[in-house]
Parts: C-alpha cells; sequence; structure tokens
C-alpha cells in the first residue's frame, strides 16, 4: 500500500459542551478527489480547520506523506503544501481582483507580474479572469475563481473546497469540475466538501462520511444511490416532501413593471419585473446571488416602496405602503440573511418574535407589549418547528443556522400568510432541516396560500416549484411549469451561457445590455 | 498569552459587575493620582466618597445637595440613553439645557411682579405692559417652555440628519456653543435685571413665589426637578421595557436592517430620540434656573449635559441603573468640592476623576461581549 499524500489518526477535538471530531481517522490518497459528507454540525469544518491548522486537535496526529504533520498556523499549512477555498468568500469590494489576491498572500510579488501569474494560471486551468477588474462587479462564480486562483498561485498538494457550487450555475458548475478533474490528472489532491449528493457521486471516487463528529463510513460514493448516502449522512430514513396536486386558485400577488434603483453602489436595480402567484402555488426563482433577490424581496417586502400599482395583494395596489401594512393585509416575506436582517443577534427569540408578528398575532396592545403572549408564541414556534434551542429566552445569535432558519421561516409560516415570499429559505442548513423547511413551505401552499420561493438551489426549486423563472441582471424571465424543465434550458434561463465567456467579452456584453436598457 | 473569545451571549453577570470594577478601579487611579499630587489618597478617597453622606461635620450641608445634584444628571442622562440604544447619539444635551433654562426664566420674567414693564432687545423697547398679579399656571408654563425649548433646540440637528444626512454627534456638540453665545448674550442684554446696576444676569427667580422651584421638603434638597426625574426614569422604563416605540429605539439600535425589515423608519426615530433627550435636557435647565441656579447668568452652566453622558453609560443605559450612577456622579461633584476646599485639591483632578470612570467603563465592557482565556500553549508566533 502506498503512503497517502495525508493520514489522519485518532483525531479528536471537543469544544465546552460539544466534542466536535471523535476518533476521526481518514486518509487521502495523492491525486484523489475525497469528498467530506455530513450535516451541519456534524464536524466537517472543524476536522477541515485543524487540516488547515486553524484548530489545534485534542488529540490524535495528522501525517503527510508519512511525516508527522501538526500545523500551527495557516501558513505552515500553506508551506506544507495546504491550501483551502472558504465558502464565504473574503474579497474587498473596492479592489481589484489581483489586489485582492495579493492580500491573501504570504509573500505577494509586485503587482503587475502578479496579474501576469493570474491570467497564466486562468487560462491554464479555464478559469476565465480579469485581474484589473473590481471585486464589488464579479459575479459569485467570478468571486469564487478570485479564491482558487489565489489558492493555485501557491502550488498546493492538497486542496481543500468548502461548499464550492453553492452558488453556481450549473454551466459554472461543470467548468468547476473540469478544472478540478485537470489538478486531479496533475497529481494533486482535492479535500471536497459539500451536501449535494449527486456532484459528490460524479465527481469523487472516495468518501468520508461524518456524524456527530464520528466517520460513520468511508466508501466509493459512485457504488451508493444519493439516498443511500443521505440516509448515512442524517442517521434516519429520509421521505422526500410529498404534496398533492392542487388545482391553482386566484391569483393573490401580481408585480407589474415593477423597477427600482438600486438602492446601494454594488447593488442591483430592478427592471420591469412582472409576476403573477395564485393561491396553492408555488413560484421558483433561480438565480446566481447578486443578481437583484435582495432587492427583489426588498420591494414586495416594503422595506424599499415603489410605484403604488406595481405591487398588487388580491387585487388591492400596496405598492407605497410599508412591511406592517403589507403584513396587515398578508403579506409575509423572509429574507435572506438571517443574523441582522431577519433577526436582530443579541435579542432573545421572544423579543425577535415581535419583528414580524407583532400585530398579526396581537403581541402589542395599544403600543404596549405583552410579553407573555411573545413568549408563548415563542414556544409555539419551537416547539412545531423543531428549533433545537433551551428555550426562547436565548439570544437569536446562540442558535445554529439551521435552528434559526426554522425559527425565522417558522415564525412567517405560522401566521398563517396569504402570499409569503422567501429568499434562500435553506442556506446553509443541513439536510433535515432543509427537508422540514421545504415541507413546511408545501403545506402552506397545500393550504391554499402564494408561495414565492427566492433560491440559488435549483434542485431545491425543481422539487418543491410549480413554475420557474430566473432573475439575471435584475431582470425576471417569463416563469415556465417545472414539469419537463431539463437542467440545460434551467441554465438558459438563468443566463449562464454568457457567463461563460472570456471575462472581457462578458463585460462587454453587459455593457451592451446596460446600454439597451437606457434606450 | 491573553486571548479573547467571543461570548455566544453577552454576559448578564458582567453587564452589571463592569460599572461597580470601574469604580473600584477609579478610586485606585484616583488615588494614585491624588498620591502624586503630593495628597494623602486614602484621605482623599474618603472625602469624596464618604464625608458628603457621613460626616457630622458636613453631612447636613452636603446630603441635599446630592440630589440637587443627581435630579438634572439623571433627567437628562434618561433621554440620553433613549437615543443611545438607537445608536443616535445627542452629544449637545448641555446646548438643549441651556435654552431650556433661557425659554423657562424669559416666560417668568414676563410676568416678574414690577409695575409696568418694557421688553427690550439690544436696547431698544419692543413693547411695554403692565404686569398681571401673578398665577398658578405660571410654573406649570415655564415646565411647558423649558420643555419646549429643549425639544426645539434637539430637533436642530434631528432635521438636519434626516434631511442633509449630517452627523448628529458634531451638530449637537456645535450647538452647545451657539447655546453658550444665546445665554450670554441674554444675561447682558434682554433678560438682564433692570434693577441690577447694570451687571450681568437676570432678576433672581427665587424672590417671585409663582415661579420658583422650591425645596418642597426642607432640607432634604427635594424639588420638583427631583419630582420629575423620577417620573422620567419611570417613563424611561416603561418605554424601554414595555413599549413597541422602545423595542424599536433598541432594534434600530442593535440591527438596523432587521428594524426597517420590521418596519421601523428610521428618520421618524431619529426625530423621536433627539426630540425626546432635547425635551428631558430643556426640562432639567428649567427646573435648574428656577431652582438651585436661581436667575439666568453667563456661567448659568455647570457642565451637567455632559456629566450626563457619563451617567447614562456607567447606567447601562437601563432608566434603574442611570439613578444610581447619577446619584454616584453627584456624590463626586459634591465630594470633589469638599476636597478641593479642604484638601486644595485643583478642580481639573476631580474631572480627570470623572473621566477616569467612563474610561474603566468602556474598557472593561469588552468583558461583557468577551471572554478572557489564558493560552500558553497555542501562543503560536
Amino acid at each position: 500500500m502506498t503512503t497517502p499524500l495525508l493520514a489522519i489518526e485518532g483525531l479528536t477535538k471537543s469544544y465546552p459542551g460539544v466534542v466536535a471530531n471523535d476518533d476521526v481517522s481518514m486518509a487521502i490518497g495523492e491525486g484523489e478527489i475525497h469528498a467530506l459528507l455530513g450535516e451541519n454540525g456534524a464536524g466537517k469544518s472543524t476536522l477541515v480547520k485543524a487540516i488547515y491548522g486553524l484548530v489545534r486537535p485534542d488529540s490524535g496526529q495528522m501525517r503527510w506523506r508519512g511525516a508527522p504533520y501538526a500545523p500551527a498556523a495557516p501558513h505552515e499549512a500553506r508551506a506544507t503544501g495546504v491550501a483551502m477555498v472558504f465558502q464565504h468568500f473574503s474579497l474587498f469590494d473596492a479592489l481589484d481582483v489581483a489586489e485582492n489576491v495579493a492580500l491573501g498572500m504570504d509573500d505577494p510579488p509586485p503587482i503587475r507580474q502578479l496579474a501576469a501569474r493570474i491570467r497564466k494560471v486562468s487560462t491554464e486551468y479555464g478559469l476565465p479572469l480579469d485581474p484589473g477588474r473590481l471585486a464589488g462587479d464579479l459575479s459569485a462564480g467570478e468571486r469564487q475563481r478570485v479564491e482558487i486562483i489565489r489558492c493555485l498561485l501557491q502550488n498546493p498538494d492538497l486542496l481543500i473546497m468548502d461548499e464550492p457550487t453553492s452558488v453556481l450555475t450549473p454551466q459554472e458548475v461543470e467548468i468547476l469540475f473540469e478544472t478540478l478533474r485537470k489538478l486531479r490528472e496533475e497529481g494533486r489532491s482535492i479535500l471536497y466538501i459539500s451536501h449535494k449528493l449527486d456532484e459528490i457521486r460524479s465527481l469523487c471516487e472516495t468518501a468520508t462520511i461524518l456524524r456527530l463528529g464520528k466517520v460513520v463510513a468511508s466508501s466509493d460514493p459512485r457504488a451508493m444511490s444519493a439516498r443511500q448516502l443521505a440516509e448515512l449522512m442524517v442517521g434516519t430514513a429520509l421521505t422526500p416532501p410529498e404534496r398533492a396536486g392542487l388545482a391553482p386558485g386566484e391569483v393573490l400577488l401580481e408585480v407589474t413593471g415593477l423597477s427600482h434603483r438600486a438602492p446601494s453602489a454594488f447593488g442591483t436595480s430592478l427592471k420591469e419585473i412582472s409576476l403573477s402567484v395564485r393561491a396553492g402555488e408555488i413560484l421558483g426563482i433561480g438565480g446566481v446571488a447578486g443578481n437583484g433577490q435582495d432587492e427583489l424581496l426588498a420591494a414586495l417586502s416594503g422595506e424599499l416602496r415603489s410605484k403604488h400599482q406595481a405591487i398588487r395583494l388580491k387585487g388591492q395596489p400596496m405598492g407605497r405602503y410599508g412591511p406592517n401594512t403589507r403584513r396587515a393585509l398578508g403579506l409575509l416575506c423572509a429574507p435572506e440573511e438571517r443574523l441582522g436582517h431577519a433577526a436582530a443577534p443579541e435579542m432573545s427569540l421572544t423579543e425577535n418574535t415581535l419583528l414580524t408578528a407583532a400585530w398579526r398575532e396581537k403581541l402589542v396592545r395599544r403600543g404596549f407589549i405583552d410579553w407573555k403572549r411573545a413568549q408563548g408564541f415563542a414556544e409555539k414556534i419551537i416547539s412545531r418547528f423543531d428549533v433545537r434551542t433551551p428555550g426562547p429566552h436565548v439570544a437569536a445569535r446562540a442558535l445554529s443556522g439551521g435552528n434559526l432558519q426554522k425559527f425565522v421561516i417558522g415564525r412567517e409560516i405560522i401566521q398563517r400568510p396569504e402570499v409569503l415570499i422567501v429568499n434562500q429559505p435553506t442556506w446553509g442548513v443541513d439536510a433535515a432541516a432543509a427537508a422540514a423547511i421545504r415541507q413546511a413551505l408545501m403545506d402552506l401552499a397545500q393550504g391554499g396560500a402564494a408561495v414565492v420561493v427566492i433560491s440559488q438551489d435549483l434542485d431545491e426549486l425543481l422539487e418543491i416549484a410549480d413554475r420557474f423563472c430566473a432573475l439575471n441582471g435584475g431582470r425576471l424571465s417569463a416563469p415556465r411549469p417545472v414539469a419537463g424543465l431539463t437542467m440545460e434550458e434551467v441554465g438558459l434561463m438563468l443566463g449562464g451561457a454568457g457567463d461563460m465567456e472570456v471575462a472581457g467579452e462578458a463585460t462587454a456584453g453587459a455593457a451592451e445590455g446596460a446600454a439597451h436598457a437606457e434606450t | 498569552m491573553l486571548r479573547l473569545e467571543k461570548r455566544p451571549q453577552p454576559s448578564r453577570a458582567w453587564i452589571w459587575a463592569t460599572p461597580l470594577l470601574a469604580v473600584a478601579l477609579t478610586m485606585i487611579a484616583g488615588g494614585v493620582l491624588f498620591a502624586l499630587l503630593g495628597k494623602d489618597p486614602l484621605a482623599a478617597i474618603r472625602m469624596i466618597f464618604w464625608d458628603p453622606l457621613f460626616s457630622p461635620q458636613y453631612a447636613s450641608y452636603s446630603r441635599p445637595q446630592l440630589l440637587v445634584k443627581a435630579a438634572p444628571l439623571i433627567l437628562i442622562a434618561v433621554g440620553l440613553a433613549i437615543g443611545f440604544r438607537a445608536n443616535i447619539w445627542n452629544i449637545g444635551a448641555e446646548g438643549q439645557y441651556i435654552i431650556g433654562a433661557l425659554f423657562a426664566a424669559s416666560v417668568a420674567l414676563i410676568f416678574f411682579p414690577s409695575g409696568p414693564a418694557d421688553v427690550r432687545i439690544f436696547g431698544r423697547v419692543l413693547f411695554s405692559y403692565d404686569v398681571a398679579p401673578a398665577r398658578w399656571w405660571l410654573f406649570p408654563a415655564m415646565i411647558l417652555a423649558g420643555a419646549l425649548g429643549g425639544l426645539l433646540w434637539g430637533l436642530i440637528p434631528a432635521i438636519l440628519k434626516t434631511r442633509f444626512n449630517t452627523n448628529e454627534i458634531l451638530v449637537s456638540l456645535l450647538l452647545v456653543y451657539v447655546a453658550e453665545k444665546l445665554l450670554a448674550a441674554a444675561a447682558v442684554s434682554w433678560l438682564r435685571n433692570p434693577t441690577g446696576a447694570g451687571f450681568p444676569g437676570s432678576r433672581n427667580l427665587s424672590q417671585f413665589a409663582e415661579a420658583a422651584n422650591h425645596e418642597l421638603i426642607a432640607n432634604t434638597g427635594m424639588h420638583w426637578g427631583v419630582v420629575a426625574a423620577f417620573i422620567a426614569v419611570i417613563f424611561g422604563y416603561v418605554l424601554l421595557q414595555r413599549h413597541m416605540l422602545g423595542f424599536h429605539v433598541r432594534l434600530a439600535g442593535q440591527a438596523p436592517r432587521a428594524a426597517r425589515f420590521a418596519g421601523v423608519a428610521p428618520a421618524r426615530l431619529v426625530l423621536f430620540c433627539l426630540g425626546i433627550s432635547g425635551l428631558l435636557a430643556g426640562l432639567a435647565g428649567m427646573f435648574e434656573v428656577a431652582g438651585p441656579a436661581r436667575m439666568i447668568s453667563i456661567d448659568f452652566n455647570t457642565g451637567y449635559g455632559f456629566t450626563a453622558i457619563i451617567v447614562a453609560f456607567l447606567g447601562r443605559l437601563h432608566p434603574v441603573g442611570i439613578v444610581l450612577a447619577g446619584l454616584l456622579m453627584a456624590l463626586t461633584y459634591i465630594g470633589g468640592e469638599l476636597a478641593q476646599f479642604r484638601l486644595g485639591l485643583p478642580s481639573a483632578a476631580i474631572q480627570v476623576f470623572q473621566g477616569m470612570l467612563l474610561f474603566f467603563l468602556l474598557a472593561l465592557d469588552m468583558l461583557s461581549n468577551y471572554r478572557i482565556r489564558l493560552a500558553w500553549k497555542e501562543a503560536a508566533p
């Protein structure tokens, strides 16, 4: 047996009250794409941080090509040959690509030389990227390329990727996979973290599955079905979301010609958006982040005001109304950002019920807060949506992402909205919680509400939506029934094809598009 | 090596322990300061914190002073705390305090019993009138005028912020100096005592029964301003803990985006917070000019508006905490004067002392959000 590139033996790391990694052993061979699978909280990130020198394990050891390996800091890991692409990009919007890359290097060369190297690496690996563009103007896919190229410039032997495809269009995913396969051919190894099981089955030859900090299986993912993998991850049998077909009812929400200028420098303008949703229907809006999702949600929630007639609920115009008037009339929203937008991080769950439910649930009488009632309402959300928390007095920021998401979505659903708009309902949420949220959205539609789901997760939209449309550059495509829609067609609707051209041409195209919009 | 670890939620115990620790550290650092000045540190600390309350020699004078000094501090600090909770920074309470006093004194002086009178501006007679006998409604009218003056002065930075996005910290602070100029102008011209032999300063309101803010219980320092401060504390408590408006104030301060999502209009909140803190500061000015200060003079303001900022933070921006902090701060004022007079401490030393209190408090605040860990093993360079 050959010596693996990185062998982990009996690694244990505990934090107060939780064992994040419990006697974890795994081996990553040379030239191997190795999948690391697990729910949120299974210990994936702790393990990866240990490899990258961000966390020091309590016990156990690692070997790099047979020699002891114990990085005390990331720069030691990088010197050994480990590079990491994080899930959340740390780019400065106001700097250009080359400057951003230089910031992440231990010993950056002069910018001009660096720009030349970026160009060379980006063409070599088929990742088009212009080093002179501002990071704030890049799409999510392009931002990720900056991170990948930053890593490749270090010539790593092991590349760690944390959920790399969650923000990409199908076509971008294909390009990324090509790059990863090319890296493998060069003899480099990749540790690939994801919860998208189909991807792992098409890309990886080995998978290590973690559950509650322990390795539960180590196998070839191509020999197993996605369902089997998921059940190993979750530990129980999963039931796919179900709903009976329902004839759509009357139109509840109608948006016509909704336009709005971008509220901030790096925002997106909404251009002539029209849509309508009927009772009992789920409309899925796909698109890569930064194409107007946040702005569309703000315009619908009332945080941004628009022409009065542009938004109508059961025929009643409400474009000029603020969030609370819209809520009173039955239009509820759950924004993407859980901490700081949908919930106040430092406030308790009880206090957080007041954000959207104050008047609808009569938690406030003549201006005075009924704390008992608010607490009761918080408890109701916690029990009905299985939010794991010691109680409603806990600060929102102390909850895990999935639990807080169940709370903020649950807070809206439990109020029986006539129309519910959600943005990224399952972003960063573990598989079991995601399934519960999707089921709850479908049950809501089943009960006669109109639901709009904005998401980057196309699988999710195709699973739960009745009709699909794409948001691209602030424009909304015409909706199409989901039944019979292929991934190819979805990709084309997202405008993903244009994004794949050489970077320079893409900007020219965008400028042209803007010129059209002016006229 | 020390390492900071963010707590999952702020520690309740530390939030209330830090002010006490800050007071202790201030005493130690203050003691060192006094020792360096060549004074006995223990005697100085004792004179500041103990003698005003318990010394048989000074307490009879000092004890009533505690309420007299604490009332304006508490009244102003409650208003400031409401704004600070919403991240709206009124630094100009001193100016609103002055304008409140000017408004209230003007109302009182119009009705001062002195026979036929002229209203003059810069020497010119604006109009003449015969003073009617003063009435029961004069004092309430002065209260309204004081509140109105402070409110208007507080609304200037608010309107400039909502209209032109100016910084309320700068505008409210600079308006203090404008208010001080107005105060000086009033003291030497239109509010000047016509029977005062040309000296600056208004008539003495304590000689005008209907307008004077009397001591309600003899030798306690208890006057109407103390009552108002008490009401303000209850109002602040109910607003912040039980009312939706107070909830929106806190929400906007902690998570502005979540506040907009919850339907809070930021501009209205700015008007409310600066308005209410200005109003309360104006009231404090009214009770001061009609009571302890007795008259408008050039140096009428003594820095209550600025010290109240310390009081607000020391009291954790919580109305009940502000009561305790206001009493403590009043004590350092009285004790400081005593130490100045008995031990010859420079008056700046006592201001340094008060400043140190805020300094230590803000530095220690870190402990409620972070945990300090000793990390010898992981001290990698």
